[in-house]
């Protein structure tokens, strides 16, 4: 088993990298000015990386396809969100979906 | 945190909960996963605390709970949050100015409250957005991976709930209105394309990145000077 001291040292490497991840957008903004084609290629990038975040999340568990249920309940939000239905409905919707089918026996 | 409210409509604002809500759901599922797998009972607290991003820290756990190595489970985390530099670029200016909105802004930087950020429609809204999500999130998560390390088998198959296809439909209802400009989809659809095609070969966390690719097969079809957001503020891609 893992010392306490080995699992405390990792858990903040992990978190002080994650945070200069994090802090290294915002500061670097502050000192530079980014011209409006910099600036709209970084919301680009940002909607890029959140698709493929949905996109992986949908489709992929553990390296493997994630099964039936949790991308029809994404697909049936997804196409609620189209339809401008309100979040709340969206969110429900695909959860009530994923949940439902999976008690219907599909995996 | 009263201008906060004002800003908001009420309707984000209750997005924001539910968002909250699922939220914490996930980590108690968390804390009870960890401290079940024999981790003590101290760590998903503290992973959730200085960490506070789910993916990595789920995969933090998975790693040491196998008994793998602490340094691979480091790099695997890290790997899976290098998302949040050009997250930083994107979103960096609704943090605020002054050294402890940047430090604290930094770190309540995850997918959500990215994506309600870019969701807002002017500077000041995106800014409530994300402080207010991040917030939110930063207490329900906490709260709900205490709750869940302390309480045991609480909730252990989220699944059962359906959280798993919550999460990703609340991230692609944030993200739909940005994909009605041309550009921005084609970049969109080739980088998810690309992220799930990488996904069962490459280590979690790098196909997401991968996905950057599809923002050079957009730029192609992007002329230099498309953008008129000369000033900075309210009009921005998204919308």
């Amino acid at each position: 088993m893992t010392t306490a001291t080995t699992l405390v040292v990792s858990t903040l490497v992990l978190g002080v990298g994650t945070f200069a991840f994090r802090f290294a957008g915002p500061v670097l903004r502050t000192r530079i000015t980014l011209s409006p084609r910099v600036e709209r290629l970084a919301t680009m990038s940002a909607v890029v990386l959140l698709a493929a975040v949905v996109a992986t999340a949908t489709l992929v568990d553990g390296g493997e396809f994630a099964g039936y249920a949790r991308p029809a309940g994404v697909a049936v939000g997804g196409l609620l969100a189209w339809k401008k239905a309100p979040f709340v409905v969206v969110v429900l919707a695909a959860g009530v979906t994923a949940a439902g089918l999976r008690l219907l026996g599909v995996p | 945190m009263r201008s906060i409210f004002r800003t908001l409509d009420r309707e984000v604002l209750r997005d924001i909960a539910l968002v909250c809500l699922t939220g914490g759901i996930v980590g108690v599922s968390f804390g009870t996963i960890t401290v079940s797998s024999g981790l003590p009972l101290w760590l998903p607290m503290l992973l959730s605390v200085v960490v506070f991003a789910g993916a990595a820290q789920f995969v933090f756990v998975g790693i040491m709970a196998s008994g793998g190595n602490p340094i691979a489970a480091v790099v695997a985390g890290l790997l899976i949050n290098t998302r949040h530099v050009p997250f930083g670029f994107a979103v960096g200016d609704v943090l605020g100015t002054g050294r402890a909105r940047l430090l604290v802004g930094s770190h309540l930087m995850i997918d959500e409250t990215v994506a309600f950020a870019l969701a807002q429609r002017d500077r000041q809204r995106r800014r409530a957005a994300y402080w207010t999500c991040g917030i939110g999130l930063f207490c329900c998560w906490n709260l709900g991976v205490a709750l869940g390390a302390f309480a045991g088998t609480v909730v252990t198959d989220t699944d059962a709930l359906g959280l798993d296809a919550a999460f990703p439909a609340v991230l692609l209802a944030l993200v739909l209105p940005s994909l009605r400009e041309t550009a921005t989809r084609r970049a969109a659809l080739t980088g998810a394309a690309i992220a799930v095609a990488g996904a069962p070969w490459l280590p979690s966390g790098l196909p997401v990145l991968l996905a950057l690719a599809g923002v050079a097969v957009s730029l192609r079809a992007m002329p230099a000077n498309s953008s008129e957001n000369s000033d900075g503020s309210d009009s921005r891609v998204v919308s």
